[in-house]
């Protein structure tokens, strides 16, 4: 064999454990949601399926693939079922520059747990979580639906929005870092990590993803209480599915992200790397349930005040603390 | 090889989406073939060792500028934009006789000048922004002041009472 | 500063939800846990007997006609002894809203609400619950009452020595 193919192999085998895990991670998040929902509200949660309902996430499966598939006989076709793979992609797709645990000495060559390690990946998660933008606003515009085109119209400048306040977050890591390499970012965290250096950032970074995710309190694209369903009103079957499991591999991804920029990635005492890193995850994925179950919606024009007026220009003056503070270490 | 045979199969991605981009009556439609014909680039300049034009490409032009325009689409009401007529002859004639003399030039700098070849270096971060802030730093800053006037232009038309 | 009053009040909003988490949920789990209702539960409607045995009802209609929805139905009789009692006696829950009502109306005590709540049948005609499946053995709410010692066709008893019943008044003896 020749080297290219043990690369290729090697590669191709991250891919899969990678998928797998994040696709079970996602459905099982789901599950988590709705029973720690349950727990705030005084409640179980779903625990009829298998023990303790654990089989749950198959039987919504199964459930979502035999709906019937309705398409709005008004709306655009193609665009309409091209939607939901376009929100769930982008998502599924950043998952391959996060590194999840330390590079393993396997049969005398070096592997990185990571899919593929960059030297962009900062950038490439920047410019998948804008593209993520267009399945929201391709799937409410081809519904032809008012709801669905508000829901979308909300999730167009929300994610625009938010989108400025976490890219100028990360600069300051970018310049403590000196990569935009995360392997790099990571490894520069192996003595203190950037949360310490950076609470400021983190604080507006977490913000911003609970807004990229469209989580409560920044639902708007999806207001039930106003917009039915928003964008996805008039998806049925797996063509919600779709959209439904890209928002919790969202928030796996974007976990995974505030991780490895601030938390300091797989770094950790004891435990295994990967253990390390899927708890420090699994605890922003419990955050976002947590602050589900706690916090009202905002309304839209104070989500862009707080967007526009408050994080963005937070994060500029962030950068040049920063750089000022670096410029006067030397 | 490889690289070749990517680099066709991007260049006629991007030919077709933009040329289907143009054609196109519906502007949703014409947004997501632009979209598409972005990302062929994007993966162009990837090809040519550039991964950072690559990634800006796809940060502003597609994630930024087109969901703009989208956004301002969907504000709009289009009524029946697939009914449009097409232009007549008359006005595509000029457009045409300039896109030929671009295309003839272009077509004939590539026959008789011989370029030297691209490295096969990656350009790194590092290297693009000493180029960028070192060498056209003062051009960074022009377009910077531009962005700014802009940007205040904006506010004053917003601005309560509007910009009378 | 208001910034501050708003970070105290998230932290306050997370630090109750946190509590409730912790906190023993207060769900039923309706199929294996089952609650008791009250007495006072108005849920299956019975017909019950009087403490000799004998049926209560007397098809006086009045509870088919204090129902709401209309949902009792019955064909009145006359025995022998000129007491009259239901021939048949229908009651069809599936329209039935449990308003209890019709037991209010019920002036011999026979139509009387039970706290069976779980009347859930696959085929709807299976609702439609008959004589045979109303009729129980007891007496209901009330072990001692027996509407034949207080009034009716051939009560067991001369005027004025019934139960809780005064003397007639002597019409005569009130002249002057």
């Amino acid at each position: 064999m020749t080297p290219d193919l043990i690369l290729i192999a090697v590669t191709a085998a991250k891919i899969a454990i990678v998928l797998f895990a994040i696709l079970t991670l996602a459905a099982y998040l789901v599950f988590a949601e709705r029973r720690v929902l349950g727990w705030i509200q005084d409640r179980k949660g779903p625990n009829r399926v298998g023990p303790f309902g654990l089989l749950q996430p198959l039987a919504d499966l199964i459930k979502l693939l035999t709906k019937e598939d309705f398409r709005p006989p008004a709306g655009d076709k193609w665009l309409f079922y091209l939607a939901p793979a376009m929100a769930a992609i982008p998502a599924i797709m950043t998952f391959a520059i996060i590194p999840f645990g330390a590079p393993v000495t396997l049969f005398g060559t070096e592997i990185a747990m990571q899919v593929i390690d960059l030297n962009v990946g900062l950038l490439l998660f920047m410019a998948l979580s804008s593209i993520a933008v267009y399945g929201v606003a391709l799937g409410g515009w081809a519904s032809n639906s008012k709801y669905a085109l508000l829901g979308s119209i909300r999730g167009l400048a929300q994610l625009i929005s938010y989108e400025l306040s976490m890219g100028l977050s990360l600069v300051p890591i970018i310049m403590l870092a000196r990569s935009l390499k995360l392997s790099e970012i990571v490894n520069a965290q192996s003595g203190c990590w950037f949360i310490v250096y950076q609470p400021l950032a983190f604080l507006i970074f977490l913000i911003s993803i609970l807004a990229e995710c469209k989580r409560i309190p920044f639902d708007l694209p999806e207001a039930e209480g106003e917009l039915v369903a928003g964008f996805h009103t008039e998806y049925s079957g797996m063509r919600f599915g779709l959209f439904f499991v890209g928002e919790y591999i969202n928030i796996i991804v974007l976990g995974g992200l505030a991780t490895t920029f601030f938390l300091g990635g797989w770094h950790g005492p004891v435990l295994p790397p990967v253990v390390w890193f899927t708890m420090k995850t699994l605890s922003f994925a419990f955050f976002f349930i947590w602050l589900r179950g706690t916090a009202p919606r905002l309304r839209y024009d104070q989500l862009m005040q707080l967007g526009w007026k408050v994080l963005t220009p937070l994060a500029l003056v962030n950068i040049l603390v920063t750089a000022w503070w670096l410029v006067l270490k030397g | 090889m490889t690289m070749n045979i990517l680099f066709y199969i991007l260049a006629a991605v991007m030919i077709v989406a933009t040329l289907l981009a143009i054609t196109e009556k519906h502007p949703v439609h014409a947004i997501v073939y632009l979209v598409t014909s972005f990302f062929a680039m994007a993966g162009i300049f990837y090809l040519l060792c550039a991964p950072l034009v690559a990634m800006f490409e796809v940060i502003i032009y597609a994630g930024a500028v087109m969901v703009l325009f989208m956004f301002v689409i969907m504000m709009l009401d289009l009524g029946h934009p697939e009914e449009a007529q097409r232009p007549a002859f008359i006005t595509w004639l000029v457009p045409l006789i300039l896109t030929s003399l671009v295309l003839s030039s272009v077509v004939s700098a590539a026959v008789f000048r011989t370029f030297p070849g691209g490295s096969n270096v990656e350009i790194t971060a590092r290297a693009f922004a000493t180029v960028l802030f070192g060498r056209y730093g003062v051009a960074i800053e022009i377009i910077s002041m531009q962005l700014l006037f802009a940007v205040v232009g904006a506010l004053y038309l917003g601005r309560k009472g509007g910009g009378k | 500063m208001t910034i501050f009053t708003d970070i105290k009040a998230i932290l306050l909003g997370l630090w109750t939800t946190w509590k409730h988490m912790l906190r023993r949920p207060v769900t039923i789990q309706y199929p294996e846990e089952k609650r008791q209702p009250s007495p006072r539960y108005r849920a299956r409607i019975v017909l019950t007997r009087d403490p000799d045995g004998g049926e209560r009802c007397v098809a006086c209609y009045l509870c088919s006609a204090a129902c709401p929805v209309d949902c009792i139905s019955m064909q009145s009789g006359e025995r022998e002894n000129g007491r009259r009692f239901a021939v048949w006696f229908r009651i069809n829950f599936s329209r039935c809203i449990f308003c209890g009502l019709c037991a209010e109306a019920c002036p011999t005590l026979a139509i009387q609400m039970t706290p069976d709540y779980e009347i859930c049948k696959r085929d709807i005609m299976d609702l439609l619950y008959e004589k045979e499946d109303l009729l129980i053995d007891g007496c209901g709410k009330d072990e001692s009452y027996n509407f034949y010692q207080h009034a009716g066709i051939g009560v067991a008893q001369r005027r004025g020595e019934g139960a809780e019943e005064k003397a007639p008044v002597d019409v005569r003896g009130l002249v002057p």
